[in-house]
């Protein structure tokens, strides 16, 4: 009985280490309501991206919901408006997590454009 | 009928007429907020006409307003690019002298989207000739094979693209004919800074836009026709 508890207890260890496992903590910006829910978003933002890109660039279909720019506009960090450039930065701070270079914005701009048309 | 019946009627009637007062505003809002969701069709053919008779000699406001749309630099070295230039035209006999400017001609049979080898150089329904930088890998045969030399390549690394016209290095571009206005139903920039009016942007494919009227009535060209290439920029007085 005695081996079985320090069994379970020699056990648990590991999955209490587990539990305090670094994770990016992220600056989201002005937040609130996402397009879709945290988690799919978490999963699926790049696939939703891709098809957005095509269906924006071929065909002209400009519906923002799923673009880059709306993403950019509410998650930029209030700070300096970018969603990179910074350890904590919305996509940047995950990105380095999980070592995935991003493209995206040696192209796109990583401003949110409400600034940016402020500053002209 | 029943006076209740025909109060009921009554109700309905104002109800349904109010939520539709109500929600009208709103669903239109809704789509102004979340851009345009149809896809750009071959009905329309975007086009220009450019009067070279008003294009002042030395007058540069639309390459000004282009490079500040598009968010570049505005240097004339080898590797800065140009997507619209003023050039000028003199016939040595008579010694007449014409300015006009000159971009991306937006052909209906682009030799650009012929040669390219990923098919990221392309033509949109509504005739814009366009570069999907998401499939270019910078080989710039569309460079070469442009008789307009309308194309430039990204030589450096870009910082502060503007939000609406994304570039980068390691890829062709050119005129995009402002396509982020054109589907907001805004004119490109070039035609709206010409104090002259001299450019002229419209649906080519609509015989009632003032572009096919115009073009209908005074005598037009387009650059190297002999190509037979079909450009949607056309030019009056060359």
């Amino acid at each position: 009985m005695r081996l079985l508890a320090a069994l379970m207890i020699f056990l648990c260890i590991p999955v209490a280490w587990a539990g305090q496992t670094y994770t990016p903590k992220l600056d989201i910006g002005k937040g609130g309501q996402c397009v879709e829910d945290p988690q799919s978003m978490r999963k699926n933002h790049m696939h939703r991206l891709k098809h957005q890109r095509d269906e924006t660039v071929h065909k002209g279909i400009r519906d923002d919901k799923y673009s880059l720019k709306n993403c950019i506009e509410c998650h930029a960090s209030t700070r300096d408006d970018s969603v990179i450039g910074r350890a904590d930065s919305f996509c940047e701070g995950c990105h380095r997590y999980e070592a995935v270079k991003i493209d995206c914005f040696e192209c796109h701009s990583s401003k949110r454009k409400t600034v940016l048309g402020k500053r002209e | 009928m029943s006076d209740t019946n025909v109060q009921r009627r009554q109700f309905l009637k104002t109800s349904v007429g109010a939520a539709a007062v109500a929600i009208a505003p709103g669903m239109l809002l809704f789509d102004m907020a979340h851009g345009k969701s149809e896809a750009v069709s071959s009905k329309v053919r975007w086009g220009m006409l450019i009067d070279t008779a008003n294009c002042a000699d030395g007058c540069n406001d639309c390459v000004t307003a282009c490079n500040k749309e598009n968010g570049l630099s505005g240097g004339l070295s080898p590797t800065d690019s140009q997507w619209i230039r003023k050039v000028e035209l003199k016939d040595m006999r008579s010694g007449r002298e014409v300015s006009l400017p000159m971009m991306c001609q937006h052909c209906e049979h682009p030799p650009c989207v012929d040669v390219c080898p990923t098919g990221a150089s392309f033509k949109r329904a509504d005739g814009i000739v366009l570069v999907d930088k998401h499939i270019c890998i910078g080989c710039r045969y569309c460079m070469m094979a442009c008789p307009y030399k309308a194309r430039s390549f990204v030589h450096e690394p870009l910082h502060d693209q503007k939000p609406d016209v994304p570039r980068g290095k390691g890829t062709v571009e050119s005129c995009t004919m402002c396509v982020h206005r054109v589907d907001n139903g805004q004119q490109p920039a070039c035609a709206e800074a010409c104090p002259n009016k001299s450019i002229l942007f419209g649906n080519l494919n609509d015989p009632d836009s003032e572009i096919s009227r115009k073009i209908r009535t005074v005598a037009s060209t387009q650059v190297r026709a002999d190509l037979g290439l079909n450009t949607g920029i056309r030019y009056q007085g060359i």
